[in-house]
């Protein structure tokens, strides 16, 4: 586990800070609720009648002057958003950074086989992943119990849970494209994260782009939808991990034929 | 049993429509125990050929065997008997020179921390010191600790003294001459002729890919070949053999005086030379630098 523990070590610093954003974020956004909610009583019911903008970000299938209705909305833009556009970034940085500062040299004349870098490389950003929605869920669980509101602790996991997935779907999905780039794109990973959190609102806005969910990870993640219906959607979920094994598919199969030049 | 052994190895760079050729038709055999140069200009294809050694890149035809291993097909194998020093050495930058010796011991499931503790020391690099702050010498010393503190079977070495002092190149080929007495095979890339005469039995010219001849070093300065240097004269007779014109005509410190590689009859040359005013001459067998030379000038 050499690589697994080397890709945690240089990646530390970079998953401190979007941990602790994202963490920050979170908890700001549940310590202002309590204010909040006294008026949501009277503003839940605007929320829900904006038309397509309510459509957009799904506010208009749940109560939004409910704590959950609340956390589903802000969670799924900061931790969906945040969390996808960090997973992107580590996920296209992975190989295309050692041809980029020229380490895949050093890293490919050891006797490791490329399949090993690959597996350590995949292993190292789902434990990155994993620390990040841990300690985000702590701060999350610790801010709740301070302002006092007790949500269904079920749904808030299936939410995490969703979250943890798209994190995974879009890192495994830039990973495969980081196989093909020569030098690190942080541009491209950005992009991906980007076009798929906009395709899901282009979705939310009309039937016609519906379905626009089975190719972004955003579709299963929809807060929303999860607290509506208490589940993910299995269908948009098949897809995505399909995508995602596709993704890692093409990461193995490109760089164990790739130069290094 | 042979370290290095290619057979009609070629590499093409690019798309099918747009192909660049890195090397063609590399036939070579380096014994194990041998201490081999590799001899070409820059983008002669030496380093692709070294690639291909590593694994790093894929052949597009011909063999490359390491120790009787397939490179494609035994690599994991081989790296382990394998120590690289790349021309350019590059480490992850935040890094300290300790946590890199480590990492490359890792890599190898090795303890190397004595080997390492002693190189640092001939070579005169603090282990402490952090990556981004190194100069390229102290850089490319990490580099030699790295590709030495596993006591490799076989180094590969990519223009190795680069970037370092005087001092410590003679250090380091005393460490290389050192490992070679104790049985390991080095095969350094070089385009430093001198080294590569000083160091090395065996050696073979590249040029734009292709190897144009592999032979011990000491039978490459046998040439029939010959430095000839005139005094008295300014302008070389006009003979066949004279390289005057490809050849670059070495300075000499006398103003009225030319020198040029002849390989031509002798006796034509002693007849031309009796009819010129010369004070003085040297006829001397050239020295590999000019035998490179020879090979690179020859269309």
């Amino acid at each position: 586990m050499t690589i697994w523990k080397h890709e945690l070590r240089t990646g530390r610093l970079s998953l401190l800070i979007w941990t602790a954003a994202i963490a920050f974020l979170l908890a700001v956004c549940i310590f202002i609720y309590p204010e909040m909610s006294v008026q949501m009583e009277e503003i839940s019911d605007t929320f829900s009648q904006m038309g397509s903008f309510s459509q957009a970000f799904g506010m208009d299938q749940i109560n939004f002057g409910e704590f959950i209705g609340f956390f589903g909305v802000e969670c799924g833009n900061v931790l969906g958003l945040g969390g996808a556009l960090y997973a992107a970034l580590i996920g296209i940085s992975a190989l295309a950074k050692e041809e980029k500062e020229h380490t895949a040299e050093f890293l490919l004349t050891h006797p490791v086989g490329r399949l090993r870098v690959l597996a350590e490389k995949l292993a190292a950003i789902g434990t990155q992943l994993f620390l990040l929605n841990g300690f985000v869920i702590m701060i999350t669980a610790l801010s709740i119990i301070l302002i006092g509101e007790t949500p269904d602790v079920s749904t808030m996991l299936l939410l995490f849970l969703a979250y943890f997935i798209l994190q995974l779907e879009t890192a495994a999905i830039c990973f495969g494209l980081s196989a093909f780039l020569h030098r690190g794109s942080m541009g491209l990973g950005l992009g991906v994260a980007g076009i798929f959190y906009i395709l899901n609102l282009i979705a939310n806005l009309t039937e016609e782009a519906a379905c626009l969910k089975y190719l972004t990870p955003f579709g299963y993640a929809e807060g929303t939808n999860i607290i509506a219906d208490g589940s993910l959607n299995g269908a948009y979920l098949a897809v995505g991990i399909l995508l995602a094994a596709t993704g890692i598919f093409v990461a193995f199969f490109r760089y164990s034929k790739k130069d290094i030049v | 049993m042979n370290a290095i052994s290619t057979t009609n190895l070629t590499k093409y760079y690019g798309s099918r429509r747009q192909k660049s050729r890195g090397i063609l038709d590399v036939t070579l055999t380096v014994p194990e125990g041998d201490f081999f140069g590799f001899i070409g200009p820059n983008g002669a294809g030496k380093s692709t050929t070294i690639r291909i050694l590593l694994g790093l890149i894929a052949p597009s035809g011909g063999l490359a065997e390491l120790f009787g291993k397939n490179v494609l097909s035994r690599k994991q194998d081989i790296l382990s008997d394998i120590g690289y020093l790349p021309s350019e050495v590059n480490f992850y930058s935040g890094l300290r020179v300790r946590d890199i010796l480590r990492l490359s011991a890792d890599l190898r499931k090795q303890d190397c921390s004595d080997e390492a503790r002693r190189l640092c020391e001939r070579l005169e690099l603090d282990p402490s010191r952090r990556i981004d702050e190194l100069s390229l010498g102290n850089r490319k010393k990490a580099g030699i600790v790295c590709a030495l503190q596993h006591r490799p079977r076989l180094y590969i070495l990519d223009e190795p003294t680069s970037g370092l002092d005087p001092l410590m190149q003679r250090e380091f080929y005393t460490i290389l001459k050192e490992r070679n007495q104790e049985g390991a095979t080095v095969f350094l890339s070089s385009h430093v002729l001198s080294e590569v005469q000083r160091y090395c039995r065996h050696a073979a010219i590249i040029r734009e890919g292709r190897l144009l001849v592999t032979d011990s070093v000491e039978q490459l300065g046998h040439t029939d070949a010959r430095r000839v240097t005139l005094y008295g004269v300014s302008k070389a007779p006009a003979l066949e053999g004279i390289k005057l014109e490809k050849y670059p005509v070495q300075e000499t410190s006398e103003a009225n005086s030319v020198s040029f590689l002849y390989s031509g009859d002798p006796k034509a040359l002693l007849s031309a030379l009796a009819a010129l005013p010369l004070t003085d001459l040297t006829i001397t067998e050239p020295d590999l630098e000019e035998i490179f030379l020879h090979y690179y000038g020859n269309e």
